[in-house]
């Protein structure tokens, strides 16, 4: 087993934005990423973060240049290999939750487990484990309306982490959150990379939670601006 | 065990919304419902046919008095009987020819213990059973011997029977033709509805020289108003119709050129013609309703297109976690096949329910057959999965981060 986890080399991203009107989003993006870490990614809007989040979470195809996950080339593997990926080696974590509106929690967040194949009774004991986790145990039958968003978003990290991934993807988490329950989320995400040595890649645009982060990642205009610690990057070298 | 799991997403998602489920499950409710009711309508009136026609017995010709049509007009049969019990007795001669029964017959009131019927009595020869398939269910049928000596003996149809005698066994006992005394000898088996709608139970049998000697006067001596004639088989009918007329213009003296003064029909082939009507009514009824079953279908294919659209981003999130383009694919076609086979479950109750009252309250035949709701219920689940794949593809292969993106 590889201490490497992330290998991306020379990621392009090309977007048809009208007839005949190419956008790079991505232009050239190389960087690795090793079991256990942090990584806090920045940079302005549009500058092609969520673009990248998205290939590292195999929900969407470069344009150019290679992804590795765990050792293995995603350029060559069918929808149902990147499907399988997707189930079991990461957990995505989105801004707007996704939860799915009709199901109760305990049923959102077993839905993973569902595609693992996963028995019924088995899905249904992991997910009240992940929900209790969470700190939401007890209202594992309500439906995603009739809680908050930072319990929704915790739900959400929940169902990410039911399958047990080794690497939790988050685009701005925070990003519809007060300040008070972004702690909160982030104070969970800290604990599972601590305790458990789940990678965190997080998107976000706030310095505080890139605090959160030991690693800084800077986008700009699809491109790496910056790479290195975040203590660093703020400045904040000397005086540690 | 996933695709169990994933049978249980696509119930979810039909119970989540119930009132458009309901709907969409409506037109392959009516769809199957209409096929089931047209069939066993359809069914049903080929059935009553094929009785008739079975009970009119087999391999038939009536030859009736006067020509079929003389200068372009039709005479009335039987006003001027030119056919003769010579002549039904040389058409028996004839190697293509099983059973020949002469008829004359008239209507005439009977009286038996102070009840009253009228109806046809008919006067024949035993051989009458025989043509027509009839089999005597009590007493026995007069013989040969009654017919030379002109004996007051008669055999009863059922509906005679029920009016004369109630409960009473009818055999041995004595009924008043137009005021003579008659013993009854035997029972006809009941036969039910001719393929016109009469009653053939509704008839008296008594010998043929007993009715035109006794009943109904000597104004034709020997002669009789139709004959039945029974071939040996389906093959020879037509031999045989060829060898009757030219027997009967022999015999009538009928020179070349001359119009027949009789004519010979095959009931059979009469009988055929109403059968094939009906069975291509039915096969009509049954192709219009299954039109309804198409259109069910379509809008299975509707509804389930506006729910891959709506559901789009639920899709994303579903293939964001892990759902293979196979699992997406099931459940959107588990969708439209469950609704559709629901739907024709409840249809095919509704058709037979259907039918029961129609048989009920409109007192028509119907045969509800165990192929016709199986058909429907296999053309339902076909339609199903016809109309259900394309929507369920359109969702499968949908790629995740555009269906994410959806809003
Ligand atoms: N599906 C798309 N089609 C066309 N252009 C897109 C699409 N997604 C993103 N873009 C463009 O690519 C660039 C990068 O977008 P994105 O990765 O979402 O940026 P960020 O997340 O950093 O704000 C933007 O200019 C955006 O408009
Ligand atoms: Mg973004």
């Amino acid at each position: 087993m590889t201490t490497l986890l992330i290998h991306a080399e020379q990621l392009g991203k090309t977007y048809r934005s009208g007839p005949g009107q190419e956008l790079a989003a991505l232009r050239g993006i190389s960087f690795t990423v090793a079991r256990s870490e942090f990584v806090a990614v920045m940079g302005p809007s549009g500058s092609g973060k969520s673009t990248l989040m998205n290939i590292l979470g195999c929900l969407d195809v470069p344009s150019s240049g290679r992804y590795s996950l765990e050792g293995r080339d995603i350029g060559r593997m069918t929808g149902d290999q990147l499907a399988h990926l997707r189930n079991r080696y990461i957990g995505f974590v989105f801004q707007g939750f996704n939860l799915l509106p009709r199901m109760d929690l305990r049923d959102n967040v077993a839905l993973p487990l569902l595609y693992a194949g996963i028995g019924r009774r088995e899905r249904r004991r992991r997910a009240m484990a992940m929900l209790e986790r969470v700190g939401l145990a007890g209202h594992a039958a309500h439906l995603p309306s009739q809680i908050s968003g930072g319990q929704q978003q915790r739900v959400a990290i929940a169902r990410a982490l039911v399958t047990e991934p080794s690497l939790i993807l988050a685009d701005e988490p925070t990003g519809n959150l007060d300040t008070h329950t972004s702690g909160e989320i982030m104070g969970l995400l800290t604990g599972l990379n601590a305790d458990q040595g789940i990678t965190v890649v997080l998107v976000t645009h706030e310095p505080d939670i890139a605090h959160y982060a030991r690693r800084l990642l800077r986008i700009v205009d699809g491109l790496i601006g910056f790479d290195g610690s975040v203590s660093e990057y703020f400045g904040e070298g000397a005086t540690a | 065990m996933r695709a169990t799991a994933i049978a249980g997403e696509a119930l979810a998602a039909m119970g989540a919304n119930r009132l458009r489920t309901f709907l969409t499950m409506l037109g392959m409710i009516i769809g199957v419902g209409a096929v089931i009711l047209m069939l066993a309508i359809g069914q049903g009136a080929q059935a009553m046919v094929e009785d008739s026609i079975a009970s009119m017995g087999a391999n038939l010709f009536i030859v009736l008095s006067g020509s079929s049509t003389s200068g372009g007009q039709r005479m009335g049969f039987g006003s001027a009987p030119t056919l003769t019990l010579n002549d039904a007795q040389a058409m028996a001669e004839l190697p293509e020819i099983q059973a020949v029964a002469p008829v004359t017959s008239n209507a005439a009131p009977l009286v038996y213990a102070g009840n009253n019927w009228s109806t046809q009595v008919n006067g024949t020869t035993p051989a009458y059973l025989e043509v027509r398939d009839w089999a005597v269910s009590g007493g026995a049928p007069f013989s040969a011997a009654d017919v030379r000596s002109g004996a007051r003996v008669l055999l009863l149809g059922q509906t005679v029977v029920n009016n004369l005698f109630g409960d009473e066994d009818p055999v041995g006992k004595t009924v008043r033709v137009k005021n003579s005394p008659f013993l009854v000898v035997g029972v006809l088996a009941a036969k039910g509805q001719s393929l016109d709608g009469r009653d053939q139970d509704d008839t008296v049998l008594v010998p043929v020289s007993t009715a035109s000697r006794q009943l109904f006067g000597n104004q034709f001596p020997g002669m009789v108003r139709f004959i039945m004639v029974r071939a040996k088989s389906a093959e020879v009918m037509a031999r045989a119709a060829v060898k009757l007329n030219d027997l009967l213009r022999q015999r009538h003296r009928i020179r070349d050129g001359q119009d027949d003064d009789f004519s010979v029909r095959d009931l059979t082939a009469l009988a055929e013609t109403a059968a094939g009507a009906t069975r291509v009514m039915s096969m009509m009824l049954g192709a219009i309703a299954s039109v309804s079953l198409v259109v069910g279908g379509i809008g299975i294919m509707n509804i389930m297109l506006v729910s891959v659209t709506e559901r789009t981003r639920e899709i994303g999130i579903r293939m964001a976690i892990g759902a293979r383009r196979r699992d997406i694919l099931l459940q959107f076609l588990l969708e439209a096949v469950l609704i559709s086979l629901v739907g024709s479950l409840i249809g095919a109750a509704i058709g037979v329910a259907g039918a029961w009252a129609v048989a009920r309250f409109a007192e028509m035949p119907v045969v509800v057959t165990l192929w016709s709701a199986l058909l429907a219920f296999g053309v339902a689940a076909g339609v199903g999965i016809f109309f259900g794949y394309y929507p369920a593809l359109k969702a499968a292969d949908l790629r995740p981060i555009e269906a994410l993106r959806f809003q």
